[in-house]
This record gives C-alpha cells, structure tokens and sequence, in this order.
C-alpha cells in the first residue's frame, strides 16, 4: 500500500484488538507494523500461510537436475574421461555436486523469490516519513489502511481509531490531501 | 517452560532498554579492548597477506610439506577452519528446526563465526595450488583444450560443497540481520548513519504482510543448510577416504567429521562467546545456561568423536591389513610428531569428561581455558589424521618426517587474526544479538509472570 492512513499503538495487545475490530467492521486493506513477529497478528490479518516453498521447489530442483546433466555432459557426452578404466558416466560421483547444486539454486530462489514478493528494498517507502514510525522497530506498534480500502472515511476511520486506544493517527502518502490520493 | 525461558533471558527489560543495551556495541563508544585487540589482530592480518604474498612469489617450497607429506598445515588448517563454521550452521539452522529457544542470543555471532571461518579455510586450497591463478580450472567452462574438469576427484566436489556452504551461510545471514539492521537505522544518531545502514536493511519496515512470507524463508533456508552442514564436512572427508591410503581410507569418516567439525565448532563458539559476553556486559542475555547447554553439546560431540577413535583404531586392528596397523597402532603413537596425537588424547578424550560436572559446566573460566585445549586438540587431530598417515606410508625407503616452516606456521597464526579481526569489524557494526527474535522471546515469557 503506498498510501492511506495510519495509527500508532502502544502495545501490541491494543494493537491487536484494534486490527480485530476493524476487520469486523468491514477494513480490509490492512497491514500492521511490529517490533518483533506476532503470530497472533498473521490470524487477525487472515493471511494465511506464505507459499514460497511451492515456488523455490521446483526452482531448486531445476539447478540439481542442471548440475547431474552438466556432469555427464562434460566427462561422458562432450569428452569422455577415462579414469582407471571406471565408466565414464559414474553417476554415483557425480551425487555429492548435484545435491549442492541443488542446494545452492534453492536457496538463491529463496532469497531472491522472497525479496522478490515483498517488494524490498525499497528505501522510500511513504510510510517512512510518518512521524514517529522509526519506533515500530523499537517499542511502538503501528497500523495502515490502505487508501483503496472501502470502509476508509476521513473522519469516521480516525475516530474508531481513537476510540481503539491509538496514541496517535496520520495520513501516509498524500492519502487525504486536497490535491487528491496518489496511489 | 517458563521457568527455562526466563533462564535464557535473564530479568524484564522494557523494550527500549533492551534495544539501548543490545545497540551500545554499535552506537556507544569504542572500548578499549576492543581497539587494542583491532590493532593487534590487524597488524597478524597484513602479516597474513604478507606470507601469502612470499608464497605466491617462491613457490610452497617455502613450506614445511616434501614427499610423502604433500599435505600438512595448509589442508589441516583448512579441515580445521570448515569445522569451526559446523556449529554457527548447527546453531541457527538445527536448533532453529528443533525449536531451541536459548539459541536466539548467540546464532547471529555463531553465524559470524561460519562465515568468517569458511573465509579463512578458503584461502588454503586456493594458495596451496601453487598457481593459484589457475583455480578456475576447477569450474568447468568451455576451454579451448576441449578437457572438463574431472567429476570423479573429489576436489571439484570439495570446491562445489565449500562455495555452497559459503553462500548459503551468508544468505542465512544476512536474511536475519535483516530486521535488525532496520533497528540499527531507526536508532541511528546522525543521518549519514542512517542512510548507510537503511540500504543495507533494503527499506525492511516491519510489516506483518511481509513478516510471513520472511519467516518462511527463514525457515526454508534453516531446512536447506541443515543437510548442507551435513554434507560440507562428509565432503571434505571424502577428500581422504576416497584415496587408498591407510589412515585416510575409512568409511567411517563422513560422520566422524562432522562430529569433530560440531564439536570444535561449538568449543570456538563458547570461546567466543565467554569473553563478548564479560566485555560488553550481556550476562543477562548470553546467560550461564547458555554457557552450559553448549559445554553439553561439547560434550555429547566429544563423546561421538571418541566413540570414533575407538572405530578406526579397531577396524585398523581387525583387518588384519599389515599398512593399515602399521598406520594406526604404531606410526600415530610413535611415530614422528607423535606428540600431536597424544595431545589429541589428552583434550579430547580426557579433558572434555570434565564437562560431566556441573560445577564445571557453570564456571565461566574454567569452561574458556577448556575450550581454548580443545580447540587446539582439534587442530592437532586433523593434523595427526593428515600429516601423520603420510609421513610413513607403504615403503620404507621413502618415510619422511614433516617439519613445519615458519612460514607455515605464520599463515596459521595470521588466519587465527584474520578472523578475530574481521570478528571484531562484525561485532563493532552490525548488532551481533537478535534483537527482534529477543523481542519476540521476551514477549512469548514475560507477560505470564504477571498473569
């Protein structure tokens, strides 16, 4: 979400009751902002499990599959090697390269496929210019509406959020200004 | 459970003193140890670069090594450096799959110790090619010879499984200082502080959306260095075992490894680990219960490795093979340099009982200056398996003595610096305990105490 509005909370017990309440009454462009991970809050947000895995398999399996068929290219297809009479495709010395191999490609895709998701780095992101949203990564729990989000009104949103105990509550990314939301 | 949480972490710090004390390495003033120990290990760094340098220049004939001993400091440093990284690996991927809650504080800096390891172990195949401007030879690109590296040597196996190991434990890494670094930069005093460490923690913002897809990864890529850690040392000692030479040759030697590489691994880190923990004041997050779970896993280790010896001194025994006695029965214990085998004997057979002791277990001293023995009994068995099966092998007429240089014994002292240097660059600018995963601790004990 690149714009809307968001709320600070002081701990992370207000924090989720205040996502649980929103839910209810109907917000669902919601994202929230942590210290430390909260298992109790990926429910409340009803997000379910990542499935990164079921991407980087197939992925890694490739590079394994790569290296075995490398293997056998260079020292049975392209040259074959003749080492003290073994046979040139010796398929059981080539299981240490290729597992990791296979290793190696997975865990690339792991790491590239989750920076890929989540959209990072981005080092602009709107919400950091919100005053104060450097202490969701100390001692301050923080939460978004996304401008798209139906149930977002300018006045009414802010006063929910008050009366859910929010220290404090500020529109992100241009959300609500007179020149309209960019989104 | 509670009350082995509250173990790991010790006291209830708001969420604001934590960060402050866990930050104060990176954003308080420099201690004093901390810059005399930087200058020291900086000065054995450029003696390190220096040696590696005359090396290239003369040739290895400026080591000990001669026929038949063609292997001897430079593979048992290289052996040696591998295993240390085992148990960073052991701490944040194993423990973190068996959900180990008293790993949180220490995995950052045992992940550190990996890579740093990993580092210096490098540097010895590399250098020990004696043209090392031909190593890429090992990677199998189209030449104009028309010849592939050949699959069957276990050295491009070896060169395969340390790259991975290497890349994957930085990735491992760098992926859980990640949230921290973000930390860093929100605490960061000026803003040309903060624009350094914000992209190097890529924009990371805490968000609960990309939380879940984090800890995924996180834990794919604990699962994927699990086996990998397995591997690494299995591989390296194929590097012998798949020679025919008595002392090398044994199947037990895969699994033999990894227990010594796990167990010394573990000794560096309570080495380590005890003096961080005194000089920057963590006792009440680097607790003695820390201290003691990993002599427990030095011990346990330290049991399978011996359980090991008592292996290959009987299979040597049983198979009746004249060499192979020869090797183990008699050149080993009284055979030249014999006092690396006895030394051998000494720590890691009889020293780490010691560990059987609670008393023992606890004390903050004894358990550095045990761990101190060990790590060097390590090096003197991988030395003993190496060197000493070649100084006497099938031909008389051909039995040499090896005698270190002192330019062997430079490059393993210079390792030895290099990594405490680059350890105390990592403990100077990055936050070396997790600060987030701490938080998430302190939040899943606490608040029971109140309830």
């Amino acid at each position: 979400m690149r714009a809307g509005l968001a709320a600070e909370f002081g701990s992370g017990d207000d924090l989720l009751i205040a996502v649980a309440e929103l839910r209810r009454l109907g917000y669902r462009e919601l994202d929230a902002f942590t210290p430390h991970p909260m298992a109790e809050l990926e429910d409340v947000l009803a997000l379910g499990r990542s499935r990164l895995n079921w991407v980087v398999f197939p992925l890694g399996m490739g590079g394994a599959i790569f290296a075995f068929w490398l293997q056998w290219y260079c020292n049975a297809w392209s040259y074959a090697l003749n080492v003290g009479g073994r046979p040139p495709f010796g398929w059981i010395t080539d299981i240490p390269i290729t597992f990791e191999s296979g290793i190696l490609a997975t865990s690339l895709c792991v790491f590239v496929g989750l920076f890929w998701t989540i959209g990072l780095p981005n080092l602009t992101h709107p919400l950091f210019k919100v005053d104060g949203f450097e202490r969701a990564s100390l001692d301050r729990f923080w939460l978004a509406i996304g401008a798209g989000d139906a149930a977002l009104d300018r006045a009414r949103t802010g006063e929910e959020l008050a009366r859910l105990h929010a220290l404090s509550v500020a529109p992100f990314g241009g959300w609500g200004d007179p020149a309209g939301a960019r989104r | 459970m509670s009350a082995a949480l509250e173990s790991v972490l010790v006291g209830n710090p708001s969420d604001v003193a934590l960060t402050d004390q866990l930050l104060d390495p990176v954003w308080g003033p420099k201690r004093k140890t901390w810059g005399a120990a930087f200058l020291v290990t900086g000065l054995g760094t450029c003696m390190l670069l220096c040696l590696i340098l005359y090396t290239f220049y003369e040739g290895i004939g400026v080591w000990g090594v001669n026929v038949p001993v063609a292997w001897a400091f430079a593979i048992t440093n290289f052996v040696w450096w591998i295993g240390i990284g085992h148990a960073g690996t052991f701490i944040s991927a194993i423990l973190l799959l068996f959900e180990q809650k008293w790993r949180t504080s220490i995995n950052r800096f045992a992940e550190a110790m990996t890579l740093f390891a990993v580092m210096q172990a490098g540097i010895f195949p590399l250098i020990h090619l004696g043209r090392p401007w031909f190593a890429y030879w090992l990677a199998p690109y189209p030449a104009t010879m028309k010849v592939w590296p050949n699959f069957k040597s276990a050295l491009p196996w070896d060169m395969a499984a340390v790259a991975t190991y290497f890349t994957v434990s930085l990735l491992f890494w760098y992926l859980g200082l990640v949230p921290d670094l973000a930390s860093v930069r929100d605490r960061a005093p000026t803003r040309w502080q903060r624009y350094v460490y914000g992209v190097f923690a890529l924009g990371w913002r805490n968000s609960a959306h990309h939380q879940r897809h984090y800890r995924m990864a996180y834990g794919l890529l604990g699962g994927l260095a699990t086996p990998l850690v397995l591997s690494v040392h299995s591989v390296v000692s194929s590097d012998f075992a798949i020679t025919i030479l008595p002392g090398w040759h044994s199947t037990i030697f895969p699994p033999y490894f990894v227990a010594g590489a796990i167990f010394s691994g573990f000794c560096m880190v309570a080495t380590l680990m005890i003096p961080i923990r005194r000089v920057y004041g963590l006792q009440n997050v680097i607790t003695t219960r820390h201290v003691e779970n990993v002599c427990k896993m030095i011990l346990l280790t330290g049991i399978i490795v011996d359980y090991s010896y008592l292996c290959e001194w009987y299979l040597a025994w049983y198979s009746g093979e004249q060499f192979e006695m020869w090797t183990m029965l008699h050149s080993l214990p009284s055979g030249p340099n014999a006092w690396a085998f006895w030394y051998t004997m000494f720590s890691n057979v009889v020293l780490v009982q010691i560990f059987w002791s609670k008393r023992a277990r606890t004390s903050e001293l004894l358990v550095w200056v045990v761990t101190i023995f060990i790590n060097l009994g390590m090096w003197t068995e991988r030395f003993s398996i190496i060197a000493l099966s070649l100084q006497q092998d099938f031909l008389p007429s051909s039995w040499h003595a090896f005698h270190p240089s002192p330019v062997d014994w430079g490059l393993c002292l210079g390792t030895g610096c290099c990594f405490a240097f680059l350890f105390l660059l990592f403990l100077r600018f990055v936050p070396f305990v997790p600060l987030a995963e701490l938080k998430e601790l302190k939040a899943e004990v606490k608040p029971r105490r109140h309830v």
